[in-house]
């Protein structure tokens, strides 16, 4: 416990540092890197912890971009907006998962699916609040220098991370984690032990929607324009997904071990094969889920 | 009204199946009640209905005076319900002491922490199974499985107490040891109704059985009774075992 504290601490610390002395393209991959982090954390509480393979990251990151950014468009400031854009995304989550989490294994994933097109097609149609499709222009924080810039949206999708990290951390040492455990292994079971299964789906899915939406509120604030392709891809989804199993689901560290890994690896891919990246993606996967079901993590050295 | 299960009426049908059907039945605080009946007369289905998986078609299920038919299973388990399966349920990832920890945190109503362990080692101390309460629930033998089941149980810290066949698939001195335990069990006031197949444990625990056939409630009564009712040795006993025992 104490350990992982201090691990926890020289990691932020770290991260922390980082932005003294890199140019902007490592900043801005950083920056990425720690909204992924976001991403799969928030999904771990959902499929990691309690086993629900929920692919509407992507829905809850367009609304907060979208509630971010109409909130600014309202006037209200940048900091004010993109707390509501955490607000709307767990008041969203919740009336969702009263509905969804009846449905089980891929009747729930297809659901959740849909939710995202749904989003999307509502906010195309929204000419007047969110400008459809051709998008919507974000005030531009005013600062110094394009570096400064950079260095101030890394942080604050930094303050992001740290959010949710904490919201793990708490979570798996209280009830809420227990109970998401019982029911990820046997949800009869746990309904029959008293745990209020319903409810605790709930709860892991707002937390699996909150820090995913202040994320896509910052994302908004940083890229200064959104339109709904951009904020609703379904790659969202299947990306933080794909980070928590490559990194160890249900466990700590293994989301952001897994989104610095995914990350770095698409870069190279990227770079290196761009016609065929996709590709190289979609055979990530397919290894993935073939030979490391647990994760890297489970590859720890001295575990048995 | 002193009661503390009283089910009225009570039905459930599948479609066009009578799973069970009228069936009326009281059980007495501190009672040790066995459930006997043919494969498929309706046993699991009817302790489904009193645990709230299934809610009663028509009828009516109150429990310490309060009606309950339209409970969720973890209601009842809060309110003090408590059953093991005939299928049991371990959550195989989890070591032994965590799931009877999880029957005495959502159900015992203990805070999260040491305390719940301290009191699941105790349960897992009156099972004989404290040795292997850091093992995986998925790594147990079947008898051990059972005896989990009943620790589990026992930590939802239960009014009443409903066993599905926890004795089948064991043997002989399996079958005592878990006599032994279900009567230190009973003998702690818990109210316990028993399904069972094998008459030797229904006989030898039971004050009184209840026979289902067919869904409905054929017989009630004093073990020597009811072995001798015709209507019960015709649905389940057999010519043979009425003969043999009379």
């Amino acid at each position: 416990m104490k350990q992982g504290v201090l691990t926890g601490l020289a990691l932020l610390a770290i991260l922390c540092a980082l932005p003294l002395g890199v140019d902007s393209y490592w900043l801005r991959l950083g920056t990425t890197m720690l909204m992924y982090g976001v991403l799969a954390m928030s999904w771990n509480f959902i499929g990691g912890m309690a086993g629900y393979p929920s692919f509407a990251s992507a829905a809850f990151f367009g609304l907060g971009a979208y509630a971010g950014a109409v909130a600014q468009k309202f006037g209200l400031s940048m900091f004010i907006a993109w707390s509501l854009a955490g607000v709307v995304a767990a008041m969203f989550a919740a009336a969702l998962g009263f509905a969804l989490l009846r449905l089980r294994g891929h009747y729930f994933a297809i659901a959740s699916l849909v939710v995202a097109e749904v989003l999307r097609e509502i906010v195309n149609s929204a000419t007047d609040l969110t400008g459809g499709g051709k998008g919507l222009n974000l005030p531009v924080p005013q600062m110094a220098s394009i570096d400064d810039q950079a260095r101030f949206f890394y942080y604050a999708m930094l303050g992001v991370a740290v959010l949710a990290f904490s919201a793990v951390f708490a979570t798996q040492r209280s009830r809420l984690g227990f109970g998401l455990r019982c029911i990820r292994q046997n949800e009869s079971a746990a309904d029959m032990l008293g745990v209020n299964v319903t409810l605790y789906k709930v709860n892991a899915f707002i937390l699996s929607g909150v820090f995913v939406g202040i994320a896509g509120a910052v994302y908004a604030s940083w890229v200064h324009y959104i339109e709904p392709p951009d904020v609703f891809d379904v790659l969202y989804s299947v990306k933080a997904i794909v980070m928590v199993l490559l990194g160890g689901a249900g466990t700590l560290y293994g989301p952001l071990v897994g989104a610095v890994l995914f990350l770095s690896l698409e870069e190279l891919v990227w770079r290196n094969y761009i016609s065929v990246h996709t590709g190289m993606l979609g055979l990530l996967i397919v290894l993935l889920v073939l030979f490391l079901p647990k994760g890297i993590l489970a590859f720890r050295p001295g575990r048995a | 009204m002193s009661a503390l299960l009283q089910l009225s009426g009570v039905s459930r049908h599948f479609g066009g199946l009578k799973a069970v059907s009228g069936v009326d039945l009281s059980v007495e605080r501190g009672e040790v009640i066995g459930l006997i009946g043919p494969n498929g007369a309706g046993k699991t289905t009817l302790v489904n209905l009193i645990t709230g998986v299934h809610p009663a078609t028509t009828g009516k299920v109150s429990f310490a005076g309060k009606d309950v038919t339209r409970q969720k299973p973890w209601q009842a388990a809060r309110r003090g319900i408590a059953r093991t399966f005939q299928i049991v349920q371990p959550f195989p990832e989890m070591t032994v002491l965590e799931n009877v920890a999880a029957a005495a945190l959502f159900a015992g109503g203990m805070a999260y922490g040491a305390h719940a362990e301290s009191a699941a080692l105790e349960h897992l101390r009156f099972v004989g199974l404290a040795d292997v309460a850091a093992t995986r629930a998925a790594t147990l033998t079947l008898a051990m499985r059972k005896r989990l089941e009943l620790a589990k149980g026992l930590a939802m810290n239960p009014q009443l107490l409903l066993l599905d066949e926890v004795n089948a698939g064991l043997n002989s001195s399996e079958i005592d040891h878990a006599l032994t335990l279900i009567r230190a069990i009973a003998a702690r006031g818990v109210t316990i109704l028993i399904i069972e197949h094998l008459m030797k444990v229904v006989l030898n625990l039971c004050s009184r059985i209840v026979v289902l056939h067919h869904g409905e409630l054929i017989a009630s009564g004093d073990p020597q009774s009811i072995v001798r009712d015709a209507r019960v040795v015709q649905a389940y006993l057999g010519r043979r075992y009425a003969d043999a025992s009379g």
